[in-house]
């Protein structure tokens, strides 16, 4: 009678495990590798495009309507250098970090009443609905009347620009939270405020940064928008204004150079700061979507 | 509620249902004629109908049945996630109300550890936010169970870089180190293939030979039930009802094949019923 039968390969080796790892990892060429970092991709781009704009600017040899990069660099430095540029980026951003912070404030405790009672939900629900298609900039006559010509009306305007879309997608990203996490939630006997804070905020997180993301980039574009209406009676204007008042004043390569500001600035926050929370957290915990 | 059990040749492996007599003192957790009815959007539909049990300290409990036998439902209801329609659950002799941290759950799905958290402080975080326990001593109790569930190398991982067995594994050790009256698992290994699941119900086993916690485990695989149990309780589908209890399971032995015997008495059991079929 046969029985069943183990017959080992001939070149087995069971105690060296990793003895031909050689064999199956090679390694990439450093072009390879270097070609393969997006930012270097993006900065050969980036310095293409500046040629580019150099080359066909002195072709046109027109300041008035098109400066050449180099023009537009000397007057961001001298802009810089004399404290014009960082006293006006100071006032948008005094503004903006305002607007921003009691926008998300609000949010979060919108979103927290949404989660807790059925009205609240409701509530939340129908004002999103109203309010987030709205353009904030929009608003900007009526919060003249409301609270004149200042940075009051522009706090107002920017709280609108952010509160409906980090409050929209907190209460979505709460809504999302597993079944199974909210159980576990209720296993440890948690309840109201410290449910949500230790359990749903950091389940919800990936959604609560898109929020943030996106109300940061409503609030930075309707502010450089609402500047460029009215800044002047705020003592001193912001960005906005420094871009329109210099096209007043037929200053192109420093309506350029205010432009290029705003860029930076956007890029720094959207690509820095928020890239930077991203990997300490929903990259870390291997959440993100 | 009793249903008429079939007599089998050996009464020893299936015996009529009767109250936890063999224990000394009152049982752990009693479940007493619990009815059991969910909404869906359109249906009410009733999970278990008159369902009694009770489990003794030390027992290891499984409620067996084939799916729509509301097994899972059950269990969330000792869990305290949903109240019976009517009946009563007691642990201790108290009322169940709402989840608490004296009935730990292990849930299927792997997504049940807080991504957030590494291995340690996940099962560090029940013992600091339920206990109330410090965070030195919540450290050294968390180490001892994820040392007793092999994962010492892994204590300072976040959950995603962990397989399958290893995030089942943690939860197990963040149930254990809470030293509940009660561990609550929901088919824990379901998801696991079937491998790691057999390495998963050993390991299991001797973790309850070094400290003899009770457990409630939901399963819809006999051999799974007859492997890790020492109380069986049957349950037949739509409704669920107690269809019969099997005592002294860990009596039964895979070398002399009464194990394999046992197995398909059950299964015979389960399915001898026409038109309940899986």
């Amino acid at each position: 009678m046969t029985s069943p039968q183990i017959i080992l390969a001939a070149d087995v080796t069971t105690n060296r495990q990793h003895a031909n790892v050689a064999e199956v990892e090679q390694k990439l060429g450093s072009l390879e590798l270097i070609w393969g970092i997006s930012a270097v991709r993006k900065t050969v781009l980036i310095i293409g495009l500046a040629i580019i704009w150099q080359l066909y600017a002195s072709y046109l040899d027109n300041p008035l309507l098109f400066p050449t990069l180099s023009d537009t660099l000397v007057t961001l430095y001298d802009r810089f250098v004399d404290g014009t540029l960082p006293s006006r980026i100071w006032t948008t951003l005094q503004v903006l970090i305002t607007g921003y912070v009691a926008g998300t404030v609000l949010a979060a405790i919108l979103t927290i009443l949404a989660i807790n009672t059925r009205i609240g939900t409701d509530f939340l629900e129908t004002m999103t609905a109203m309010f987030n298609p709205l353009p904030a900039i929009s608003l900007l006559p009526l919060a003249l009347i409301w609270f004149g010509l200042g940075a009051s009306s522009l706090v107002f305007v920017l709280i609108h620009s952010v509160l409906w879309a980090v409050a929209l997608n907190t209460h979505a990203g709460f809504l999302g939270v597993s079944r199974t996490l909210r159980m576990v939630g209720g296993n440890y006997g948690l309840t109201g405020l410290s449910y949500v804070m230790r359990i749903l905020v950091p389940a919800a997180f990936p959604s609560i940064l898109t929020g943030l993301k996106i109300g940061w980039a409503f609030a930075w574009r309707t502010l450089i928008a609402a500047e460029l209406v009215f800044g002047v009676s705020s003592g001193q204007g912001g960005l906005g204004w420094f871009i329109f008042e210099n096209r007043n004043l037929l200053d192109i390569p420093a309506v350029f150079a205010g432009l290029l500001t705003v860029i930076i600035i956007g890029l720094i926050v959207e690509n820095l700061v928020f890239q930077t929370i991203e990997r300490h957290t929903i990259q870390k915990w291997g959440m993100q979507e | 509620m009793l249903q008429a059990v079939q007599q089998k040749n050996n009464p020893e492996t299936v015996s009529l249902v009767t109250p936890a007599a063999q224990s000394a003192g009152a049982p752990l957790l009693t479940v007493d004629k619990v009815t059991l009815r969910y909404k869906t959007p359109n249906l009410l539909i009733t999970a278990t109908e008159g369902v009694s049990f009770s489990v003794n300290r030390s027992d290891r409990f499984v409620l067996l049945g084939p799916s729509g036998c509301g097994k899972s439902t059950l269990l969330k209801a000792v869990g305290g996630y949903m109240a019976p329609v009517s009946g009563s659950i007691h642990i201790n002799g108290r009322p169940v109300k709402r989840p608490g941290a004296d009935r730990m759950m292990v849930f299927q799905e792997f997504d049940q550890l807080l991504p957030w958290k590494t291995v340690l402080d996940n099962v560090m975080f029940p013992l600091m936010v339920a206990r109330k326990l410090p965070r030195k001593e919540a450290e050294e109790r968390a180490r001892e169970y994820i040392d007793k569930v092999k994962l010492t190398r892994a204590a300072d991982s976040y959950p995603h870089t962990l397989s399958g067995g290893m995030k089942q594994r943690v939860a197990i050790a963040r149930g254990m180190a809470m030293q509940p009256d009660i561990l609550l698992m929901d088919e824990p290994f379901a998801a696991l293939d079937a491998l790691t699941r057999r390495q998963m119900q050993d390991e299991l086993l001797q973790l309850w030979e070094d400290t003899r916690f009770t457990v409630i485990f939901v399963t819809h695989s006999i051999a799974e039930a007859i492997k890790v149990s020492n109380r069986i309780l049957l349950l037949s589908p739509h409704p669920g009802r107690v269809k019969a209890e099997v005592v002294d399971v860990d009596h039964a032995r895979q070398d002399d094949g009464s194990a394999l015997a046992l197995e398909r008495d059950i299964h015979n059991l389960l399915f001898s019923e026409p038109g309940h079929r899986e």
